[in-house]
Order: C-alpha cells, then structure tokens, then sequence
C-alpha cells in the first residue's frame, strides 16, 4: 500500500476526494430515454445488432418492475431520471502508462494501489468512470493468444466472439437492473482464453464512480474455453458524494468443458451507492467457477452470484463476506442451480453487522429433476457486534431429484465478552482486539486474496472499527 | 526494604448481588513466588480476572496496587502493557488468528511508538519460547486455542507468558490437566519466568507442581478469604488433610 494508514484515518472518507470533472471531454445529460441509448450506442461506433439489443433492452427496463424480493423503499428512493448514463474521461485510451492523464493517475495513487500491482499494471485495465483509460496487454498474455480488453473494445475487435455469447448467460429480461445495464451498459472487461491455456497472472480490474450521479454500468463477459484456466480480480472503491449514485454491472461467465474461472471482487462502494449487480456463470462438463466476492461499502447492496451447472461433474463455488456498518444494507448471497448430474456446490457466507448496520444471505441451491450424485454444502456465519444490528438468512432449497445430498448450516454469534477480554488482556485496545476478532472472522475469505488485497482488507476492517467503537 | 510489586488491601468483589472475594490482603514481593491453594469454588479465578481487570466484576470495598499505584481504573489492556499477566484457567478460542499473528499484535502493542519490532527479532523471541515449551513449530501456524486440547492450551499460555516476559505472571490453574511430561515442562517454563525481577501467582490445586516450583508462600482461600498462610510446608499438609481440617477450624472459631 502506498498510503500511509494516518493519512487514511485523517480523512472523513479515506479515499473522499474529487477530480474536476470540469476536463470530461463529454459528458451526457441527466435521465435515461431512446435518444440517449442511440447516442451511446452511435458514440461507440456499434455494429446494428448491439444497438438493436440496447432499445429492446431499454423497453425491458420500462416494462419491468423491481424485484419482488427486495428492500423496495430504498430501491424506490432511486431516482432514475437524475443519473448520468454515460460519460467518459478522456477521449482515448492510454497506450502507455505516460499517455494516461495525469488527473487519473493521480486518482488511482490516491486509491494506494499498491506498488506491487503497478508493475502488474501491463496486465491491467483500469475503468475510470465509464471509459477504459488505461490497457495493455501483457506481451506473455498476448503470446498465450489471451484476450484481455475492455469490453468496448473487445466488440470492436472481436464481434464474433462477443456476438456469439453476450448476454447468453444473463439475458435483459432477466431482471430490471440487467436490462438497464443492457441498455446502457459501458466498459467493464472482456477476456477470452484459449482452449487448454493457464493465465499464470491474475488479471486486474479497478473500477470506480467519480462523477456526481453517475451511473456506472460496466458489463464484463469471461469466456474460458475447454481445459482452460483464469483468475480475474476486481477492486472498487468509490469516492465521496452527496447524492446517491448507482452502479449496476453485469458479470457473464462461461466455463466450458474442464475450464476453471475464478472471479474475485473487493467492493468498497461509499455509503451513498447502490450496487445492484448481476452474476452469473455457465459451468459446462467438469468446469469449475467460484466466485470469491467481498463487499464492504455501499448504501445497499443486492448480489447473488450464481452458479448454472449444466454439465455433468462440474463444480461451482461461492465465498463471499460482507461488511454492514450505520445505514448500510448488504442483501448479498448465492444461487446454485444444478441442471446435470454429479455436480457439487460450495456456498460460505460471512457477515459481520455494525452500529445498526443490516446484512442478509438470500441463498438458492435448486436441483432439477433427474440430476443424481448431486452434493451441496451452504453455511452461513454472521457476526453482530452490538444489539442494534440485525442479520438475516433466507435460504431456499428446491430439490426435485433422487440421491442428492445437499448441507445447509447457519451460525449467529456475537462478539463475545470472554473473548474480547482475554484478547485485550494481552495489551490490545477494544478497537485493536474487535479488530483482530472481525479479521479473524474473515480469514477464511482473506486468505483466498492475493497478498495486497488481503493487507487492503485488514486494514478496511482496522479504520472501520475505528470508526465507530468508543 | 522489600520491593512490594502487588498489595491487595481489604479486597471485596461482587458478580451481580453475589460477594465473592470477602476481605482479602495479600502482599507480593518482587522475585517471590506465591501459590494459592483452596477448593473449587472459594474465588481464586475471580481474584485473577479482577487483577486482570474483567469488566464482569465489581470492586465494592479495598485496593489494588501494582508497583506502589492503585490499578483499579485501569482497562485490562493497560494492564498488561504494566506487566502484569494471566494464564487463563479457560482459555478463550480467536479463530482465524494464527498463534504467530496474535503473538506478533501482542508485541506490536508493547512497541508502540520506540523501535519497530524486525521480523527477525519477533521470530526469534517466538521460536525461543516454543522450544523451551517443546511446542510444534505447525502449532504458531493454528488459530489461537480453537480446538486445542486442554493440555495445548495451557502450553500456549505459557508460551505468551515467555514471550511477554511479564512483571507479575498470576497462573491460575496452569498445572490442571496436563500428562507427566507435559506438567514437567510447563514447570520448566515457570522456572524460566521465574527471576529476581519477575514475581509468580501460582493457583493451583495440586502439590506435585509445587515440588517443581518451589514456593515462597503458600495461601489458602476459603470461601473468599484468605484463612491460612504459611511456607511450602503448608502444600504438603492440605495434600495429606485436605481442606476439611482447615475449615472445620473455621467453623469453631
Ligand atoms: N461470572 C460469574 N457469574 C456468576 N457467578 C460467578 C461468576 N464468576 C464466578 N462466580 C462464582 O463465584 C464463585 C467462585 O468462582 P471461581 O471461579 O473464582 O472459583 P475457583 O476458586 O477458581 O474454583 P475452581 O477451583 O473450581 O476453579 C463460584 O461460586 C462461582 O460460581
Ligand atoms: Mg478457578
């Protein structure tokens, strides 16, 4: 980390700063209608179909109504004519790290990526509000015959490939967020592997809200090919605003016969976002997906990366935690849906709640009919630190074969005061020992991390203790 | 002059409505080593977390003073970073928080602001102190006491207390439950702390420790008191008597 820990403390939010918006080379208006999708759409330069698939898309999202399931009055609150939709930061895409402006960079040293990821950064896409402004292909990656681009980019230069599995696995209708990501959607990643190739490196993705209302609809679409193997990994963090802002991505993963895809994501959106994100992925024969995904900022977050298991053997996997202090809501969670035999599942959910803060596991583990040898396993451990906090599970089960067998355990506990003494009693402070116990908690999900983001994370959950104990 | 590191004078304790510690006194001098005997349920593990300073407890009458203060006001973490130290009777489980982590939280909190600990120095402090223990390397790898065994627990508090190097070291049952050998080396850890600048609280029920860890003093608490003093001669005679005698004693006076 290139920040020091005092200069984070000091600020009332630790990466709360603004750029000038003041050099957007364009910048769309307020509210969302078929003018400005056709705008978006001409903007890019698409081909027919894509801007054929964004007003069907659009109309979706007007016939639509909000998910049943969810928390409507603060889903209601979003005002969806006082939103950007699109806007980009610069007019072109950085080649080099010098072309890059310096008002951007200077956005991510303020982020403190860490060192480490900089000489990554020839791996790197970095989204800076909707527009990709930096990337470049590692020459290795490029040698191995990997894709790795923003997703504008990957349509233009590979259409076949983006036509032939976009939106195949979350299709617009799926819900009213996806098909206002479908409509709009801008940036995010597109990464294709080769049959049999290992990316050795985790690719990388920082992706952050800037402007004041803005919109953030990235739309990232992994395809791993038979044999295959890639680890892509996202970091958000967004900075300070008064009004609300909305960030609504779309995730479309494909494993195909015996290719492993692994997604990890560090979201720390400012209290004032709603992440409303949609994640799936198609597991063929013996693939193998698993999601690790971390959230620990926004207003309210509503997640469930799933799982379809449409081949025979295949494994999918979800860890995920979740972080909800004062008038947050995390409503985050799985779906495992098994549709061929012998497939197995792995859900593990941790949450922690703070100062009134909410969070929810909304789980699914569906077996069709016919899928025997099925195995899944769920469990579910939240943590309360004080009374005010509240976590629920809803988890939902709907087996409709033979011989499958399928676990689910749950687990509420509270920072004990036995445990808290004993730890201080060895000379920490209550913020350092509740500290220490809140990490511990989520070691299972930190030890999963790359080394900088597992230091990221500690030190997340160090300020935020800070934050609200004594 | 004796160098009186703990005095508890006229100690009274209560958990809720209910006096536990009765009146107790008890002095401490620098390089002593002092065992409390007595039966179950006659205060001793209160008397050591109320030292360690556990919110649960109420002082309602007397004092506490550590090297010539009063430490009554102090968070238990304030404490420790004085010197003082407890082996737990019960342990409690951190998991996810490898022994090698907590340990290394432990000696960051003494090194605040001085010199930095170097990794070099933290490992060998560490590695030290496990191998007086004869502690598994793999064992600083496992989450702090989740599903240790009786035995293992008591190792390890025994490995923080080598580690912090504490003043007062109040080992509250550390001798329970443990195999021959592991009774002899976790006297062999005791030894280690003991020194003409550390002073030892030895609770404990048996008399087989204490032919290890020869005592200065010997105290028996009864029902919150302390009702009898005297030298290492005394663990010999409850081990033979028991308690009875002592509180029959009691009961005629
Ligand atoms: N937190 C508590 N709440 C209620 N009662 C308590 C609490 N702590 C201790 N007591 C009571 O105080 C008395 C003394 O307990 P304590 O644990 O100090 O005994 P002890 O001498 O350590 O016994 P043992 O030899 O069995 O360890 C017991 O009757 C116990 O039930
Ligand atoms: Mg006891």
């Amino acid at each position: 980390m290139a920040i020091k820990e005092t200069q984070l403390v000091d600020q009332d939010y630790r990466y709360g700063f603004h750029d000038q918006t003041a050099s957007y080379s364009f910048k769309s208006r307020k509210g969302i209608d078929h003018e400005i999708v056709e705008q978006i759409s001409q903007m890019k330069q698409e081909p027919q179909w894509m801007r054929d698939f964004r007003h069907k898309s659009l109309d979706i999202f007007f016939a639509k109504a909000m998910p049943a399931w969810a928390k409507n009055e603060v889903l209601e609150a979003i005002n969806f004519d006082d939103i950007y939709y699109y806007m980009r930061a610069s007019d072109r895409e950085g080649k080099t790290w010098e072309e890059v402006p310096e008002d951007i960079k200077r956005t991510f040293d303020r982020l403190g990526i860490p060192e480490a990821d900089r000489k990554f950064l020839g791996g790197v896409t970095a989204q800076y509000d909707s527009e990709v402004v930096y990337h470049s292909i590692r020459k290795d990656l490029e040698a191995q015959g990997v894709l790795f681009s923003d997703m504008d980019t990957g349509l233009r230069e590979h259409e076949d490939i983006v036509r032939e599995h976009f939106a195949t696995v979350i299709p617009p209708a799926d819900n009213k967020f996806s098909a206002l990501n479908s409509a709009v959607w801008s940036g995010g990643s597109f990464i294709w592997v080769p049959p049999g190739v290992h990316v050795a490196i985790p690719l990388q993705a920082y992706f952050r809200i800037n402007a004041e209302n803005m919109g953030q609809f990235e739309r990232t679409l992994i395809i791993a090919e038979p044999g295959s193997f890639v680890h892509y990994i996202e970091g958000c963090t967004a900075p300070t605003y008064s009004s609300n802002s909305l960030h609504s991505a779309v995730v479309e993963l494909i494993a195909k016969e015996g290719a492993h895809i692994r997604y990890t994501t560090i979201q720390n959106w400012y209290k004032n976002v709603y992440n409303l994100v949609t994640k799936r992925a198609l597991a063929h024969k013996n693939a193998h997906v698993e999601w690790v995904d971390g959230n620990i900022g926004s207003k309210l977050t509503m997640k469930y990366p799933s799982v379809y298991l449409v081949g025979e053997g295949a494994r999918g996997e979800v860890l995920s935690i979740a972080y909800a202090s004062e008038g947050q809501h995390q409503d985050a969670g799985a779906k495992m849906v098994h549709a061929a035999p012998n497939t197995t599942s792995i859900i593990t959910s941790k949450s922690v709640s703070k100062g009134g803060g909410r969070t929810s596991y909304r789980g699914l583990v569906k077996v069709y009919e016919g899928c025997e040898g099925v195995k899944s396993n769920v469990r579910c451990d939240a943590l309360l630190m004080d009374p005010e906090s509240r976590s629920d599970t809803y988890p939902t089960m709907e087996v409709d074969a033979k011989d499958v067998r399928v676990e689910h355990e749950a687990t509420v506990s509270k920072v004990g005061e036995e445990q808290l003494f004993y730890v201080m009693s060895r000379g920490l402070t209550e913020v350092e020992a509740t500290t220490m116990i809140v990490n511990g908690f989520f070691e299972p999900f930190v030890k999963e991390l790359p080394m900088e983001y597992a230091v990221e994370l500690n030190r997340l959950i160090a300020l935020e203790m800070e934050g609200s104990v004594g | 002059m004796p160098d009186i590191i703990l005095q508890i004078k006229d100690l009274h304790v209560k958990v809720g409505d209910n006096e536990i510690i009765r009146g107790i006194d008890l002095e401490i001098e620098r390089g002593t080593v002092h065992a409390l005997m007595g039966p179950n349920g006659s205060g001793k593990s209160t008397l050591s977390l109320v030292l360690m300073g556990h919110p649960k407890y109420a002082v309602t009458r007397g004092d506490i003073i550590y090297q010539g203060r009063s430490i009554l006001e102090m968070a238990p973490n304030e404490r420790s970073l004085a010197g003082i130290f407890l082996a737990f009777q019960y342990p409690s489980a951190v998991p996810g928080v490898s022994v090698a982590n907590f340990m290394r939280n432990t000696l960051m909190a003494r090194h605040k602001g001085d010199a930095p600990l170097t990794p070099a120095k933290f490992k060998g402090l560490l590695d030290n102190a496990a191998s007086k223990l004869q502690i598994d390397p793999k064992v600083l790898g496992r989450y702090v006491n989740d599903g240790f065994s009786g035995g293992e627990k008591k190792r390890l508090e025994m490995l923080q207390m080598l580690v912090l190097q504490p003043t007062l070291a109040v080992l509250d049952e550390t001798d329970s439950g443990l195999d021959i050998d592991a009774l002899r080396i976790i006297a062999q850890g005791i030894e280690a702390q003991r020194s003409p600048e550390h002073a030892i609280l030895l609770i404990t029920h048996y008399q087989r420790i204490l032919n290890y860890v020869k005592p200065d003093k010997v105290h028996v608490l009864v029902k919150g008191r302390i009702v009898k003093e005297g030298g290492p001669e005394l663990a010999h005679e409850l081990e033979r008597t028991g308690y009875d005698p002592i509180i029959k004693e009691l009961a005629t006076v």
